[in-house]
């Protein structure tokens, strides 16, 4: 994908707090970090059926001494929620790092309930939100992020705002 | 359809937790976190009182973060169907330190006992079997549990043990998930100050 020098940045964050874990499902807003982590000899990139398994996986990596990350998909945030009461509950650190849509020149409309419930949702589960939508601010936002989680020990979300990202292009 | 199983799951818990040394134990919601207690409470167990379907995906998180411990989910048949996704995962990533235990009685015990998939037919062997786990095995005698319990604790091994679907009496471990999660670790040597 485009944008590679604010993903690689991303990239370094996650290396810089700690995080040997990475649970992902497919998306092509994260494929450089996606790659990036499974090319990594240091880094176990681990590809989900659906996204409240890496929340499942980051209490486990915890418990272990590890720290996890979580990349995801707005749409994936409604799958995670009662999930979400595992590291709530346990006071666990959590990180998960979500791409946008339905917000930024969305074409497709079923995107965008999930795209509109992605922040209150996360907030209401009692995961604290960040954003970042413009590439200065992206790696920053994750190492901030990465702090609170794993210092204060919560559950902590990046949304990557579609306008970082990029608008899904459908038609050519 | 499957007959339901004959095994106590009070006696199968304790079979597969005897003498369990340093072994990491994950245990799914409900009456497997009962069992699991009842066999006797350690600060290396870790209960799931909630977070259902996700008491594999923890196990695997702490295997791939603890390569030397050896880890064994020990969860019921709904809890796993519910699930059931990771059993693709698990197999994908590899952990040859992981063992699942699914305690089979074909029923959601917490909820009123009605029948799981698994009393339909459904197999959760043979799903882990095509999901690509390198070991699969079904327990109906004590004898053959009995006989899991040293490959739960050496191979990658997913095993469904049949037992009966009667319920045992309330063995309520600690429920506060931070006070659990700290004494894990803690136990295993990983807590900061």
């Amino acid at each position: 994908m485009s944008q590679p020098s604010w993903q690689d940045a991303v990239y370094a964050a996650l290396k810089a707090a700690g995080i040997t874990q990475v649970g992902y499902v497919p998306d092509a807003g994260h494929s450089r970090l996606i790659a990036a982590a499974i090319a990594d000899p240091d880094m176990r990139a681990i590809v989900l059926t659906t996204e409240e398994e890496g929340i499942a996986l980051a209490a486990g990596a915890w418990l272990g001494g590890q720290r996890a990350a979580l990349l995801m998909q707005s749409s994936g945030v409604g799958n995670c929620i009662n999930m979400v009461s595992l590291p709530v509950s346990c006071r666990m650190p959590l990180l998960t790092l979500v791409t946008m849509r339905g917000e930024w020149g969305e074409f497709n409309p079923w995107q965008v309930p999930m795209g509109r419930a992605t922040s209150p949702v996360l907030t209401a589960a009692g995961v604290h939100v960040h954003r970042a939508d413009h590439p200065g601010e992206a790696a920053e936002t994750v190492a901030a992020a990465a702090a609170l989680a794993f210092d204060s020990a919560v559950p902590v979300a990046v949304l990557f705002g579609q306008r970082l990202i990029g608008a899904k292009v459908f038609v050519q | 359809m499957n007959a339901s199983g004959a095994l106590d799951r009070r006696a199968v818990a304790a079979a597969l937790l005897h003498d369990p040394g340093d072994l990491l134990v994950v245990t799914g919601l409900g009456a497997p976190s009962y069992d699991a207690a009842a066999a006797g409470d350690r600060a290396l167990n870790f209960y799931l009182w909630g977070a259902m379907g996700g008491a594999a995906m923890v196990g695997l998180g702490l295997a791939l973060a603890q390569p030397n411990r050896r880890v064994l989910v020990l969860t019921g048949d709904g809890e796993m169907l519910m699930g059931i996704g990771s059993l693709a995962t698990i197999a994908v990533a590899g952990a040859p330190n992981l063992a699942i235990a699914i305690l089979d009685n074909g029923r959601y015990g917490e909820t009123g006992a009605q029948h799981s998939h698994t009393a339909k037919g459904a197999d959760l062997a043979a799903v882990a079997s095509a999901c690509g786990w390198p070991g699969t095995a079904t327990a109906v005698t004590m004898a053959e549990v009995e006989a899991l319990r040293p490959r739960l604790r050496s191979e990658p091994l997913f095993a469904v043990i049949r037992i009966s679907p009667a319920e045992s009496p309330r063995a309520l471990p600690p429920r506060d998930g931070a006070h659990l999660a700290d004494r894990f670790r803690r136990a295993l040597g990983v807590a900061r100050p």
